[in-house]
């Protein structure tokens, strides 16, 4: 077993982790720091599979900006443990182990009719190759269309978030 | 960077974990706040899919593909912080069984 290997299992076993406490836990700011170590073991799974550019940005859109956003919120409001157990009754609960059975046998059909091998030797997407596609015409309205959504939520978050609206 | 080892298939493996452990926090959960994280866990669930398919093809659109979640994230994550925050003022609480305005 190589380096990368032994270093991608562990972090993977320390986001595996980290979101079943996410789920676990009754007190939803221990799930928001739970959550950040989670975000954090996947950049390092990101990294580890060849893909620089996005580890460093899920370290600082994901564990930087959108966990802080959420942290902001959860001091903000007054945020208690839930009293009630876990759990919406027995149906729920059956749809929920349904769905996951659903998923697994998806991504069981997946892996064994297209993933198979050790993928492209020496795969490394470097941040200029990214930009590179990103910014050429090909994501062109795509990339435009995105600022225009962070407008619209920027607006609606301020609409939103006002008193007496 | 050594591109011998296998690392797609344990990383789909891991994406499905995590996808189901979000998916099972959605509908376990009662703080709103709490399954928004769900939520947020399983698009990193699906970034780490379009990562790995992105090695296994040698390809970069994965990538860009990610980046474009990750944008759709954050505004998510903004504009639902902005309701849970007038929901909660509507309500005084964050259970979800109380926001039930638009059940019929």
């Amino acid at each position: 077993m190589t380096l990368d290997a032994i270093l991608f299992y562990v972090f993977a076993a320390a986001a595996l982790g980290s979101a079943l406490v996410v789920v676990g836990q009754r007190h939803p700011t221990y799930s928001a720091f739970a959550l950040i170590v989670t975000l954090c073991s996947l950049s390092a799974v990101f990294g580890l599979l060849g893909s620089p550019f996005i580890a460093v940005l899920q370290v600082v859109v994901y564990a930087g900006a959108i966990m802080v956003l959420f942290l902001f919120v959860l001091m903000l409001l007054r945020v208690t443990r839930e009293e009630r157990p876990a759990g919406g009754g027995w149906a729920l609960k059956a749809t929920a182990i349904g769905l996951g059975a659903v998923l697994a046998a998806q991504v069981g059909s997946v892996l064994a009719t297209v993933a198979r091998g050790p993928g492209a030797p020496g795969f490394n997407a470097s941040t200029v190759s990214v930009a590179r596609l990103l910014f050429s015409p090909a994501y062109l309205y795509v990339f435009e269309a995105t600022s225009i959504l962070i407008l619209a939520a920027l607006v609606g978050a301020v609409a939103l978030a006002k008193r007496d609206l | 960077m050594s591109g011998s080892a296998d690392l797609v298939t344990p990383a789909l493996l891991l994406s499905l974990g995590l996808f189901a452990i979000g998916v099972v926090g959605v509908f376990l959960r009662r703080n709103v706040i709490t399954v928004f994280m769900c939520v947020e866990l399983m698009l990193n669930a699906v970034n780490l899919a379009f990562v790995a398919f992105s090695r296994w093809r040698g390809t970069l659109d994965g990538q860009v593909l990610v980046f474009f979640v990750l944008t759709v994230a954050a505004a998510e994550a903004a504009v639902g912080l902005a309701i849970i925050i007038a929901a909660q003022r509507n309500k005084d609480t964050l259970d979800l069984d109380a926001f039930n305005l638009l059940k019929w």
